[in-house]
């Protein structure tokens, strides 16, 4: 028997628009670039949306009526839902479609998509409130299985949303982790009862960076092929996760290469063979046991080929900006100002970190394409430049609540969304 | 690849100038690429316009200097700016026996004598200043001409061409069997101001030998001050007003950083004016034409080199600025920029960015650390060497198709 499980990341930062010093002190409007370029979010957003989100989720919904047994999981950060609201509605009402077929589950993640697990324990379990309210008023769904940004995934990080009261745990399936181990199987990490279900990193990059790859020599990639893949792991193995970017299917792959044929088609080639089936992570966590205990004493991540901390944490100016962001966090908090708040926190959005990434040589140009600045070094200006502007307004913040201020500028509703 | 490795090209060179006889980057250039080639087994006849007290011993000397035809020593300079080579072309007698544009036929002249007596499989001729004679030798030989370009008149007068210049320039890229250019970016000018086939048109990065003097002292300035330098001619290929606007808008900004000129040029009146006007001249220091040792002190205590070029083909100095571990703000418009991620660019007109950037720099160390760290990495990846396998390509494909 061996199930396959898709679980998509649906997420967009907001990106910080060029913010020169001289904004600092007169302009707050930080992530509102209305330029051409691809800083302009809700340009991408729609650019997106359209060549993906729409498409692929009208794909998915034919493929759930045609095979009541298809199934996959979404994980949506909260600043993507925010930019769903703010800037095409519709695309939020097709996901909602989506999950009310029952068919879909949803994860669990920080709502800023951000690195807080790394950096305060108790930001990042706000955060995870604050995205678990998020999902419940708009989709009423409470999800079971948590993944954290970017694949990031320690012993930690298991043990603390196990104590949260998650069922299971997403991971990358290591090499220098797994070793000899297949990540075909359950597992329970070190020491605790909650699963871990990996990525099969080999079968689902097939899909989301070779497919199109003409020097590839599988190229290209048919359904035939990559059922008979998985049919290989037949008698050796539980589940296939496929995980990756929901942008795989028309953007990273564009709708030319025939990344939406292949979707699909593929449900129909899997169920050919009688032992296959469709899973979402919490039914293959019910319907599967553990086999065995996996060790993950440091961080391990989806990114790049080192598969770890490095594409936002490794250079000077990713960890000077980083500790400054978060070094705010009391006086931020203590404004009580829920715009303050929230931009502080849209400011931890792991993008923006990786934007400031300087390994291009080594790791090829997948960063020079993901980044929408002439280069790390600019990232860095505009971000520490609107950091700044922050730190400012929370200063001045305070100055304001120790003099004399009518009462009722003191009452701030309820930290929330753009909705 | 392995054949081209094989075969020994011999090679005709038209330079202008050598160092440590030399004015400009030009005389560089020319060392470092040939030094190079003969490394790569070519073997080479470099002809300079006049004679100089060198000997190399990787390549053959030829002086194109007959002693009833004298180089004049005043116009040895290329470099003349906008301004001075107008005077210079006011002014009839200097005109065309005795200017610069003079001794270049001159050279000329002799070139096709000197090129019967040499034997050579290709002539490789750089800038105006020696491809009319590129062409005579070509005309008494019949091999295969290549004219390098290195800077363009557009690049050197920002418009205001000498139209004899410019027609020098046309004539030789038209006349030649394949033009290089420095960079991207001059192929672009080639292409657009001198209708040259982009096809015949081949682009070789420069490459660079860093000297080290072991410049270790700081300057006393350093101590209170940030630093922000400009090095270089002070005229207007190099943007020096874009410099002292965006010091200005810098120093509204935050205080104690002073701005270093090193250089001169027809445009530092008018810097020291603007300064003045401006109200910021106690913070703009000239310190007039340095060399060697002093550029390297220059660089080593600037916290930030600022390249505001206007229209820049190559541009050695960020090169060596980042070698010394200070980092570069760098015009868009420059080709050096097309060779160097681990720097910081903008458009030589947007002085609000330039300044914008340049605060970036002091103010944050984490960035200033990056690039340093960076840019030592990637400048010291650029070497003549990879410039001159790609001539030895080029030379190749010419002899290949001659066949």
């Amino acid at each position: 028997m061996v199930s396959v499980c898709f679980y998509f990341q649906v997420h967009q930062p907001y990106r910080v628009r060029k913010y020169p010093v001289f904004d600092i002190g007169k302009k707050t409007d930080y992530f509102s670039d209305n330029s051409e370029s691809n800083l302009n979010n809700e340009k991408i957003l729609k650019k997106v949306a359209t060549k993906c989100y729409l498409n692929a989720n009208k794909v998915i919904l034919d493929l759930i009526k045609k095979h009541p047994q298809f199934k996959v999981a979404y994980s949506f950060s909260g600043v993507i839902l925010d930019q769903f609201i703010e800037f095409y509605p519709e695309v939020l009402d097709s996901f909602r479609e989506l999950v009310k077929t029952g068919n879909v589950e949803i994860l669990s993640e920080t709502y800023y998509h951000s690195l807080s697990f790394l950096f305060d324990k108790e930001e990042f379990k706000e955060q995870v409130r604050e995205h678990n309210k998020k999902i419940k008023k708009l989709f009423d769904y409470t999800p079971k299985v948590f993944r954290n940004t970017e694949l990031i995934y320690n012993n930690d990080l298991a043990k603390t949303v196990e104590e949260m009261g998650y069922e299971g745990v997403i991971a990358e399936g290591a090499d220098h982790i797994l070793g000899w181990k297949s990540p075909n199987f359950v597992y329970q990490p070190l020491n605790s009862k909650i699963k871990l279900l990996l990525k099969n990193y080999k079968l689902s990059d097939d899909i989301a960076f070779r497919f199109s790859e003409r020097s590839w020599e599988s190229w290209p990639l048919t359904t035939e092929k990559f059922s008979e893949w998985v049919n290989g792991h037949n008698g050796s193995g539980d589940v296939i996760n496929l995980f990756m970017d929901y942008e795989t299917l028309g953007e990273h792959q564009w709708e030319e290469t025939g990344i939406f044929d292949f979707l699909r088609a593929l449900p129909q080639k899997i169920l050919e063979h009688p032992d296959n089936n469709f899973k979402t992570p919490s039914e293959v966590i019910r319907d599967y046991p553990s086999r065995g205990e996996l060790d993950f004493p440091y961080f391990v991540s989806w990114a790049d080929v080192e598969r770890d901390l490095s594409a936002w944490h490794s250079n000077q100016m990713q960890q000077s900006s980083m500790n400054s962001l978060y070094a705010l966090k009391e006086d931020v908090l203590k404004t009580k100002d829920p715009e303050i708040i929230k931009t502080w926190r849209k400011l931890q959005t792991s993008d923006h970190f990786y934007y400031m990434c300087t390994k291009w040589f080594e790791d090829g140009d997948v960063h020079k394409y993901f980044n929408p600045y002439e280069s790390p070094y600019e990232a860095f200006i505009n971000f520490m430049n609107v950091l700044n502007d922050l730190k400012l307004r929370v200063s001045k913040k305070e100055i304001n609540e120790n003099s004399v201020f009518p009462e009722e500028f003191k009452k701030y509703p309820e930290i929330e969304g753009i909705d | 690849m392995e054949f081209f490795q094989k075969r020994r090209v011999r090679i005709l060179m038209f330079g202008w100038e050598l160092p440590p006889f030399n004015s400009g980057g030009l005389g560089t250039a020319c060392y470092g690429l040939t030094k190079s080639l003969s490394n790569k087994g070519m073997e080479i006849s470099f002809v300079l316009p006049k004679k100089v007290n060198l000997n190399l011993d990787f390549m053959k000397l030829i002086f194109g200097e007959t002693d009833d035809m004298p180089m004049n020593p005043l116009f040895s300079n290329p470099y003349l700016s906008s301004k001075s080579s107008k005077e210079a072309l006011k002014s009839k007698s200097l005109y065309y026996a005795n200017s610069l544009i003079g001794e270049v036929l001159r050279y000329a002249s002799v070139a096709g004598d000197i090129a019967k007596k040499e034997n050579f499989d290709v002539i490789h001729a750089h800038d105006w200043l020696t491809m009319r004679a590129g062409i005579e030798a070509k005309k008494a030989t019949g091999k295969p001409l290549i004219v390098q370009v290195h800077a363009t008149e557009f690049d050197r007068t920002g418009g205001n061409n000498n139209q004899l210049i410019y027609e020098l320039e046309k004539e030789g890229m038209e006349a030649a069997d394949i033009v290089i250019t420095v960079s991207n970016y001059t192929k672009g000018k080639v292409v657009e101001h001198y209708g040259i086939n982009p096809n015949k048109i081949r682009v070789v990065h420069n490459g660079v030998d860093f000297e080290d003097y072991g410049v270790n002292e700081l300057s006393e300035l350093k101590r209170k001050n940030k630093i922000v330098l400009f090095l270089g001619r002070i005229t207007l290929q190099k943007g020096p007003d874009y410099f002292i606007y965006a010091a200005k808008k810098v120093l509204d900004y935050m205080e104690d950083v002073l701005f270093i000129v090193a250089g001169s040029g027809d445009m530092q009146e008018f810097m020291i004016n603007k300064s003045i006007e401006l109200g910021i001249s106690d913070k703009v220091l000239f310190t007039g034409f340095l060399r060697g040792a002093d550029i390297e002190k220059a660089y080593k205590m600037a916290d930030v080199y600022v390249v505001p070029s206007v229209s820049e083909p190559f541009g050695i100095t960020p090169l060596e600025s980042i070698s010394k571990g200070t980092p570069v703000i760098l015009s868009k418009q420059s080709g050096v920029s097309e060779v160097i991620n681990h720097c910081l660019k903008v458009d030589f007109w947007d002085v609000n960015e330039l300044a914008n950037k340049i605060i970036s720099v002091l103010q944050y160390p984490s960035l200033k650390n990056c690039l340093k760290e960076h840019g030592l990495m990637e400048v010291k990846k650029i070497t003549w060497d990879a410039p001159a396998q790609r001539c030895i390509d080029i030379y190749n494909e010419l002899l290949e198709v001659k066949c």
